[in-house]
């Protein structure tokens, strides 16, 4: 965590919620999916709504994540704190989404599951996105922090701006045609990450534009 | 070829009595249409007569909740739950469709008329979605060659062309400022599969008329291919020399092609086509099934693609 001396005076100060509610408040949408789909109110196809709708929550997490920089640099306020567990919100979800296509949608038929990876790109780059939301998950704590050195780490890191374009392009692949939705989840995508390399250029110009 | 002008011949000369009986079924639907216009699903249904039908399966059918609330119908929006509850919106009350091209009998017919000496079957088929989930329906409806032989067409008529109505204020899907696809939906079938027995113009579903979001108040059904060649509302079908455009062919042509023969051999680019999940079956825990070549209606069906290449012509 960043030092609070660095934060600009003018923080809008939140009340302090409970890391651990996020976790609740995160999990409320996987559990009612469960519920509901084992009592058959998803819908006619339950087992492709479950899917799609935990693949989904997935990516919303990461967009939350991906959202606490700019929010607290544009908006002033400071959601640091919660930015680890909107983080492994994305990556639990991320895993029931696979889980659910492993077991219940290709009913551990691991043949059809490697010739899924291995033919469909969506399905290579879905599982390519897991695998790097995993060493992600895994240094989601302080040890690991201390253990890699804060700039080692934050480099480390850096793998969740790949692993976001990978989530709206395996979305963009799955779907028929170009309806609105995965559109919509991809632009927001881009955006934060043009965000950042704006910011990033900007920073690196400045102290030429002072030299000169 | 010897084209009659329809003034040569009385409709009173040519329809039996059991077919204007039929007719005023199918009024009787319109009318009840006309009166549950503005409410949503099967509020506006009215009950249709239909024979049985040797070409129906009796696989267990897919209830009528499933069947009537997961639609593809981009008219209506891309949710497969859209249709359902915005395609009340479509007027089908009174309803004509354009019958045009290489054909003795051109004209804008009411659908009264183009039912008209056709007796209504109920067909039990299973439906194949292209994206890999299948249903089993009980459609009502006539074969599609019947009214095919009704307009005549001309010796050079080689395919024909379907149109979905375009109807913007009807039809939300249409309002959106990205269309999903280029509009009017538009669909065809080369002539010889038309006149296939199996392929039907249905008008009914469930023993009464087609709710909105299945099509109404007439659509193609044809089991074999995938079911996005069963286009909607039609409004016009043209009889034509060359193989014209269908909208998903338009859309990605290396996904979708003309023909769209269910084939669990040749693969969608994206994901597989050798499964599918039979809708209602199992709920979270649905097991995939094989899908079967043309969908299980080869001996029906097959001898129309002997010699081709169905890997080359998916």
């Amino acid at each position: 965590m960043r030092p609070q001396a660095s934060q600009p005076a003018s923080t809008f100060k939140l009340p302090q919620i409970p890391k651990i509610a996020v976790y609740i408040v995160g999990f409320i949408p996987a559990v009612w999916l469960f519920y509901e789909g084992l009592n058959d109110r998803l819908g006619a196809d339950p087992m492709k709504y479950l899917e799609q709708s935990l693949g989904l929550w997935a990516l919303r997490f990461l967009i939350a994540a991906l959202a606490v920089s700019p929010v607290r640099q544009l908006l002033n306020v400071n959601l640091l704190r919660y930015r680890r567990a909107i983080g492994l919100l994305s990556f639990y979800y991320a895993a029931l989404h696979l889980l659910t296509y492993v077991v219940l949608d290709q009913g551990l038929d691991f043949e059809a599951i490697l010739a899924d990876i291995l033919k469909r790109p969506y399905i290579t780059i879905g599982m390519a996105t897991f695998v790097i939301l995993v060493p992600l998950a895994m240094t989601s704590n302080n040890a690991s922090i201390r253990r890699l050195g804060g700039k080692a780490w934050a480099r480390l890191h850096k793998l969740v701006y790949v692993a976001a374009i990978g989530a709206a392009l395996h979305f963009l692949l799955v779907v028929k045609s170009w309806p609105p939705e995965p559109l919509v989840y991809t632009a927001i995508v881009l955006v934060l990450l043009a965000y950042r390399l704006g910011r990033a250029l900007i920073k690196n110009n400045e102290p030429r534009r002072r030299a000169a | 070829m010897l084209i009659r002008s329809p003034s040569d011949i009385l409709p009173s000369e040519i329809t039996p009595r059991a077919v204007y009986l039929n007719r005023r079924e199918i009024m009787a639907g319109a009318a009840g249409l006309a009166l549950g216009a503005g409410l949503p699903g099967a509020a506006s249904a009215a009950p249709l007569q239909a024979a049985k039908s040797a070409f129906s399966t009796d696989e267990k059918v897919t209830s009528r909740e499933d069947v009537t609330t997961y639609n593809n119908y981009y008219e209506y929006g891309v949710d497969k739950s859209s249709p359902a509850k915005t395609a009340h919106t479509l007027k089908t009350v009174p309803w004509t469709v354009k019958v045009d091209g290489l054909v003795g009998k051109p004209a804008e017919y009411a659908l009264d008329d183009l039912i008209k000496g056709s007796a209504l079957e109920e067909r039990i088929y299973r439906m194949r979605c292209v994206e890999g989930w299948s249903m089993v329906i009980p459609w009502v409806g006539f074969p599609l060659a019947d009214l095919i032989k009704k307009v005549e067409p001309q010796g050079s008529a080689k395919y024909v062309a379907f149109e979905t109505a375009y109807r913007p204020k009807e039809m939300p899907g249409l309002q959106s400022a990205f269309p999903v696809l280029d509009w009017p939906y538009v669909e065809g079938l080369r002539l010889d599969e038309a006149m296939n027995p199996l392929a039907i113009l249905a008008v009914g579903l469930y023993g009464e008329t087609l709710p909105n979001q299945n099509g109404a108040p007439i659509r193609l059904v044809v089991p074999w291919k995938y079911g996005f060649k069963g286009i909607k509302s039609i409004s016009r079908i043209s009889f034509v020399e060359k193989e014209p455009p269908t909208s998903w062919n338009r859309q990605a042509a290396d996904e979708y092609g003309f023909y769209a023969n269910v084939n669990p051999q040749v693969d969608h680019p994206r994901w597989t086509q050798a499964t599918e999940r039979r809708i209602g079956e199992g709920g979270l825990f649905v097991k995939r099934r094989p899908t079967l070549m043309f969908n299980g209606y080869g001996d029906q069906v097959a001898q129309l693609y002997a010699g081709m290449d169905l890997k080359k012509f998916y």
